[in-house]
């Protein structure tokens, strides 16, 4: 369990320490547990250097140096089966140490087991591209770009993905808002109508809670709704709304509950 | 030759409705509100619902174009994103008039529960918007109400005159 601390201010901590549930540990077994990742891992160790490698929850996790994960994957592809990139994305570790952690979730379809690689770069530094290796690892790694401003070098369209092309700030962030920033706040009136137009369309209404009794049209009070633009003196009559007039409505039949049949029979 | 005698005084009167050009043009407008096809998400598959055997728009004259050149309608159905904000606002313009625009959902009428960076709050910030229907997702039979409500509108207007073109600023 994480330790208690007072939570009387909360919205004056900053975002990314107090906010989320730390998750314990799951507890690590020892590579030599496993005779298939054992050899796995002797065979990446002959050629490059492996920080740390242990099991978690039945797949094994290593850690390599930055500049290795090319040659890595290449030899985890050709001669040890790990020939699908499943996913890979970043972890953002900047509150902690100003460092970002890159995964890359490799599967054996033939040996049934997966290894994840992992490396951490320092932030503002760039990652190479795998693309070359796994077309899965293109949108991945745009997408990478995209949420965390991560750069892939060798890229071929090292293009956002999810978001317009003329956004700015990297959403995933743990210091990007999730509400936007001021930026995404105004981005579609920025967009269509000019930063002009602000004023006239107003900021955006994120209480949704919020019930404005005297709101331009009332929608507030159901029952009491008013055309757009009509003064409101607060003593409105109700009305109930009705799908056609009273007096029916030209060359169009309606409805009589009295003469129609309500047939009862679901099976008919 | 078959010998065809019709007595107009007898059977069911003339073939004249006599009106006025108000009624005959809402007429017109009210039951053949071709709906431009928008479904965004989860209020799309409804709206397809509706406009499918079971609810059947097509008793109301409302029918799916895949233009925004043939339609008279657009029925925003789901979320809207900031990244597609433009192309509805551009959707919209290309509408001829007279146009409406219904928001089906609470996304699309306030971003409901997307209360994030990537959703507009509300499609009324970018387009006019005619009817609101609550709901997540509404049932067909609202959508159904909805469009009715919007031909009890569109009776309201006075036809003859030149409609005023809706702006949002």
């Amino acid at each position: 369990m994480r330790a208690y601390k007072p939570k009387d201010n909360v919205q004056a901590k900053p975002y990314y320490t107090d906010r989320y549930y730390v998750a314990p540990q799951v507890p690590k077994q020892d590579v030599a547990s496993d005779e298939v990742f054992a050899a796995d891992l002797e065979a990446i160790k002959a050629k490059f250097e492996v920080k740390e490698a242990y099991i978690q929850v039945g797949q094994m996790v290593i850690y390599i140096n930055p500049h290795d994960i090319y040659s890595v994957l290449e030899l985890m592809r050709d001669e040890l089966e790990y020939t699908q990139l499943s996913e890979m994305s970043a972890i953002d570790w900047i509150a902690k140490s100003n460092q970002f952690e890159i995964f890359y979730q490799m599967l054996s379809m033939t040996k049934r087991k997966r290894i994840r690689v992992k490396y951490f770069i320092q932030n503002g530094q760039a990652v190479d591209s795998v693309e070359k290796l796994f077309r899965s690892a293109d949108w991945a790694e745009r997408e990478m770009y995209d949420m965390f401003g991560i750069e892939a070098n060798g890229h071929p369209f090292m293009k956002r993905i999810l978001m317009p092309y003329d956004w700015q700030g990297h959403p995933l962030l743990k210091t990007y808002p999730l509400q936007g920033d001021e930026f995404a706040a105004w981005y579609e009136v920025d967009k269509i109508y000019g930063k002009e137009a602000r004023d006239i369309i107003g900021p955006e209404l994120r209480d949704t809670a919020r019930v404005d009794r005297y709101d331009s049209e009332r929608f507030a009070r159901l029952g009491f709704e008013v055309p757009k633009g009509t003064e409101i003196t607060g003593d409105e009559q109700p009305h109930t709304e009705s799908y056609q007039e009273e007096g029916g409505v030209f060359l169009i039949k309606k409805f009589d509950k009295e003469s129609s049949t309500v047939i009862d029979d679901p099976q008919r | 030759m078959a010998q065809h005698k019709v007595n107009y005084t007898q059977d069911g009167g003339l073939p004249v409705a006599l009106t006025s050009i108000d009624k005959i043009v809402n007429w017109g407008r009210s039951n053949s509100l071709w709906a431009m096809t928008y479904g965004l998400a989860c209020c799309g598959i409804e709206m397809m619902a509706a406009g499918a055997s079971r609810y059947d728009f097509d008793r109301f004259g409302t029918i799916f174009r895949a233009s925004p050149r043939q339609s008279d309608v657009m029925i925003v159905a789901g979320t809207l994103t900031k990244k597609h904000a433009e192309f509805i606002k551009r959707l919209y313009d290309q509408m001829t008039e007279p146009r409406w625009v219904i928001s089906m959902g609470s996304c699309a009428n306030t971003g409901g529960m997307f209360n994030t960076y990537a959703t507009v709050q509300g499609v009324d910030r970018i387009i006019p918007v005619d009817l609101y229907l609550p709901g997540c997702a509404p049932r067909p039979e609202t959508l159904q109400y909805g469009v009715m409500l919007l031909q009890k509108k569109i009776r309201a207007n006075k036809a003859g005159n030149a409609q005023k073109a809706k702006r949002l600023m």
